[in-house]
C-alpha cells in the first residue's frame, strides 16, 4: 500500500514537471539571453531542493547524536544522496546556461564556485561513510561532517548577495528582479515537483538503506555466534 | 551504593548486539574478575564502564555517577592494552603531564613518589622508548595509579607482564584492596587474577553467564567456571 | 582558570614531543619547499609575475603542508593507546582539543614564516612592506586551517586510510577561508594595504574561524567518545 502511495506520488511530480515543460515552452523568450533563459525554471529549483536536503540532513545527523537512533543515520545519507543528485542538476543546467551566454562551459565566479564547494561538501561526506566499517562509528562521525558540511550552505547562500560576480542578480527573490507574477507561479510548481521527487527518492533510499543495515547485522551475528 | 554498577548495558554495533542486558555489579573494596572467551564482549564492557564509549540501552554508574562525569573521572584509574604513556618523553615527564591533568597538588613530586613506588626512581629521566618491556608495563601501572582512584578498571593487565611487572601490580592491587578500591579486572590469566579476587563473572557471547563470589575451588581450578556455565 | 591551565599542559605536551622528535615539522618544512621548488619550473619567474601569483601560491603551500602536520595531531597519540588515557583524564574534551589546536598553530606558524622567507629569497618577492597586515592575515588564516585540520585529524584517528582521508576532507572545508585569505594577502604582496574592495573578506575570514571554532568545541565529545 505505501509502495503505492509513493509510486503516485512520484507520478504526480513526473507529470506536473511535464506539463510545465509544455508551459514554458510556449512564453516568450527573454530580451537579452532568449530561449535559454527558461532553464532557470529548473536550475532555481534544484538549487533550492538540493539546499533542503541538506537542511534535513543536518537535522537529521543532530538528532542522530542526541538520541543514536539510527533511523536519524539512514534519513541523512538518503537525503545527502538526493541532495547531491539535485545538485549536480543545478551544475549542469548552470553550465548549459554559461555555454550558451557566456560563451565558457564554466567560469571560476563565487558563486558557481560555492555551489561546486557545496558538491564535494557531501561527496565527501559520502567518502567518509565510505572509509568507515563499524556502522556506529560511521554513523557518528558522518554526523559531524554533515553538520560541518551545512555550515558552508548559508555561504553559498551568502554569496550570492554579498558578492557582485559576473552571475545574474537574484532576480527571483529581490525586489529589483524583474520577474512577472505569473511566471513566479510556474517556478513555485516547479519547486513544488522538485519536492516530491526529492521525497520519493529519499524514502525509496531510506527503504534501501535500513534493509542494508538488517542484513549487515544478521552477517554479523551468524559469523560471531 | 556499589562502587560500580552496570545496569542492563547493551551495546550495538549497527544493529549487531555485541553486549546483551548486561547486569553486574562491584561492592566498594570487592575485586571483580571478569572472564570469558575472545569476543565474548570483556574488552568492549570493560571500555563502556570506563567511559570510552556509551552503551546503546542501560547505563553505567560509578560511584552514583556516571563515567564521564569529570569528577567521576578521576575517581577511575584504567590500564587498557596499550601502556597509554608517550614514547618520545622521559618517565618522570609522562608521569608529571598525566599528574597535571589529574589535578595533583605538586604532580612532579607525586610523579617522583610513585616512580618509586613501581622501581623506576633510577631511569627517571629516561626516555620511554629506551625502556625494556617490563620497564614500561611498570610505568603504566604507575600511571594508572598515581592519582589515587577509588576504582579500578583493568584489562587483561597480566598479559605479557614479566615477573618482576607482575610482582609489583599483585601488590599494588592488593595494597589497594585493603585501602577499599574496588576492582574490575578482565583477565585471560586465571591464576594471578583468581588469587585476588573476591567475585567473579562470566561472559559468554555478549551475557554473563555467571555472577558469585570466588569461592576456594575456583580459585584453585581455575577452568572450574568455564567447565560449569561456559560453553567449551 | 583551570581550563587554560588544561590547554596549555596539552599544548606544552604536544610541542615537547614535537621539538624533540621533529617528525611532523621536517616533513612539513620539507614538503613546503619541494613544492616552492617545483613550481618554480611552473611559471615564469619574472618578478611581476612572482608579485601576481605570491599569494596563491603560499596559500596553498602552507595548506599542503600545513595537512602534513595537521595529521599528525591526533595521530601522535595513537601508539601505545594514549588517546584512551587522554579521553580518561578528567578534561574536557574541548580542552584537549583547543590545546592540541594551539600546539599546532605555532608549528604551523613557524613553517609558514620560514616558508615566507625562502619565498622571498628564491622568487625575489618582497613581502616585508606590507609586514603587519601580512602577519595579522597570516594568524586569521592559519587559525581557520589549524582548527580544520586538528578537529579532521580527530576524526579520522581511527579511520583506516587516514592519511588520504585527513585532505580529501580538509581541502573543500577550507576554500572560504583560503579565497579569503588569498584575496586578503593579494595586494599585500604587491605592497599595497588592505584597500575598501578587498576589506570585506575580513568578516569572511574572522567569521569562519569563529563559527568553526565554536562547532568543533562543541562536536568534540561526540567525535572522541563512540
Amino acid at each position: 500500500m505505501r509502495e503505492k502511495l509513493l509510486y503516485l506520488l512520484g507520478a504526480a511530480a513526473i507529470l506536473i514537471v511535464a506539463r510545465n515543460i509544455y508551459v514554458i515552452s510556449g512564453l516568450p523568450g527573454e530580451e537579452s539571453q532568449g530561449a535559454i533563459f527558461k532553464i532557470i525554471f529548473f536550475h532555481v529549483p534544484l538549487a533550492i531542493t538540493a539546499l533542503t536536503c541538506g537542511t534535513v540532513a543536518c537535522v537529521a545527523s543532530v538528532s542522530f547524536l542526541v538520541t543514536k537512533d539510527f533511523k536519524y543515520d539512514a534519513l541523512a545519507v538518503s537525503v545527502t544522496e538526493v541532495g547531491l543528485a539535485f545538485l549536480a542538476g543545478n551544475l549542469i543546467t548552470g553550465s548549459i546556461w554559461a555555454r550558451i551566454i557566456w560563451g565558457v562551459w564554466w567560469a571560476w565566479d563565487v558563486r558557481l564556485t560555492s555551489a561546486l564547494v557545496c558538491w564535494m561538501l557531501y561527496a565527501s561526506y559520502l567518502m567518509i561513510r565510505h572509509a568507515v566499517e563499524e556502522p556506529t562509528q560511521r554513523a557518528r562521525l558522518a554526523a559531524v561532517v554533515s553538520i560541518f558540511a551545512f555550515i558552508d550552505v548559508p555561504i553559498v547562500i551568502l554569496s550570492i548577495r554579498l558578492f557582485r560576480t559576473q552571475h545574474p542578480g537574484p532576480v527571483f527573490f529581490s525586489s529589483t528582479g524583474s520577474f512577472p507574477h505569473d511566471w513566479s507561479m510556474i517556478m513555485m510548481w516547479n519547486l513544488f515537483a522538485m519536492f516530491m521527487l526529492g521525497a520519493v527518492f529519499t524514502v525509496i533510499r531510506l527503504r534501501q538503506e535500513e534493509t542494508q543495515r538488517e542484513l549487515d547485522s544478521l552477517r554479523r551475528m551468524a559469523h560471531a555466534f | 551504593m556499589s562502587a560500580v554498577a552496570i545496569e542492563g548495558v547493551w551495546k550495538y554495533y549497527g544493529d549487531f548486539p555485541a553486549l546483551r542486558d548486561i547486569c553486574l555489579e562491584a561492592e566498594t573494596g570487592s575485586c571483580l574478575a571478569l572472564i570469558g572467551r575472545n569476543g565474548a564482549g570483556k574488552t568492549t564492557l570493560l571500555r563502556i564502564v570506563a567511559g570510552f564509549s556509551r552503551p546503546g540501552k542501560g547505563q553505567v554508574r560509578i560511584l552514583g555517577t556516571p563515567p564521564r562525569e569529570t569528577a567521576t573521572r578521576r575517581n577511575i584509574g584504567f590500564l587498557g592494552h596499550g601502556i597509554a604513556v608517550y614514547d618520545e618523553l622521559s618517565a618522570i615527564e609522562n608521569l608529571t603531564l598525566y599528574a597535571k591533568l589529574y589535578g595533583l597538588d605538586r604532580p612532579r613530586q607525586k610523579a617522583l613518589e610513585w616512580l618509586e613506588h613501581t622501581g623506576l626512581e633510577r631511569v627517571r629521566d629516561g626516555l620511554v622508548r629506551e625502556f625494556s618491556r617490563g620497564m614500561r608495563q611498570r610505568l603504566a601501572v604507575a600511571r594508572a595509579f598515581l592519582h589515587d582512584p577509588s576504582v579500578l578498571l583493568l584489562d587483561e593487565p597480566f598479559t605479557a607482564l614479566d615477573d618482576r611487572a607482575i610482582a609489583v601490580l599483585q601488590r599494588l592491587l592488593r595494597e589497594g584492596l585493603a585501602q577499599g578500591k574496588t576492582i574490575v579486572m578482565s583477565t585471560h590469566q586465571l591464576r594471578e587474577a583468581l588469587e585476588l579476587a573476591s567475585h567473579v563473572a562470566l561472559l559468554n557471547r555478549g551475557q554473563v553467564a555467571f555472577h558469585g563470589p570466588c569461592t576456594p575451588e575456583m580459585a584453585s581450578d581455575p577452568g572450574l567456571v568455564y567447565a560449569r556455565y561456559g560453553e567449551g | 582558570m583551570r581550563f587554560a591551565r588544561q590547554v596549555l599542559v596539552i599544548a606544552a605536551k604536544d610541542l615537547r614531543a614535537e621539538i624533540r622528535t621533529k617528525e611532523a615539522i621536517n616533513a612539513s618544512a620539507a614538503f613546503a619547499l619541494v613544492i616552492l621548488l617545483l613550481l618554480s619550473f611552473a611559471f615564469d619567474l619574472d618578478p611581476d609575475t612572482n608579485r601576481e601569483i605570491a599569494s596563491g601560491l603560499l596559500w596553498l603551500v602552507f595548506a599542503f603542508a600545513g595537512t602534513l602536520l595537521l595529521n599528525r595531531s591526533f595521530a601522535r597519540e595513537l601508539p601505545n593507546d594514549c588517546l584512551d588515557a587522554l579521553v580518561a583524564a578528567p578534561i574536557p574534551g574541548s580542552a584537549l582539543f583547543i590545546g592540541k589546536a594551539l600546539a599546532n598553530y605555532v608549528l604551523l606558524l613557524a613553517i609558514e614564516l620560514l616558508s615566507l622567507v625562502v619565498f622571498g629569497i628564491f622568487y625575489n618577492v618582497r613581502w616585508t612592506v606590507q609586514f603587519g597586515q601580512l602577519m595579522i592575515v597570516l594568524a586569521l588564516g592559519t587559525w581557520a586551517l589549524t582548527i580544520m585540520g586538528t578537529i579532521f585529524s580527530a576524526l579520522t584517528v581511527n579511520i583506516r586510510l587516514r592519511e588520504v582521508m585527513l585532505p580529501i576532507l580538509i581541502y573543500p572545508f577550507l576554500v572560504p577561508a583560503l579565497m579569503a585569505a588569498i584575496q586578503l594577502t593579494l595586494g599585500l604582496m604587491k605592497g599595497k594595504p588592505i584597500g575598501p574592495d578587498t576589506a570585506s573578506w575580513l568578516p569572511m575570514l574572522i567569521g569562519f574561524d569563529l563559527i568553526y571554532t565554536a562547532v568543533s568545541v562543541v562536536l568534540v565529545e561526540n567525535v572522541l567518545v563512540g
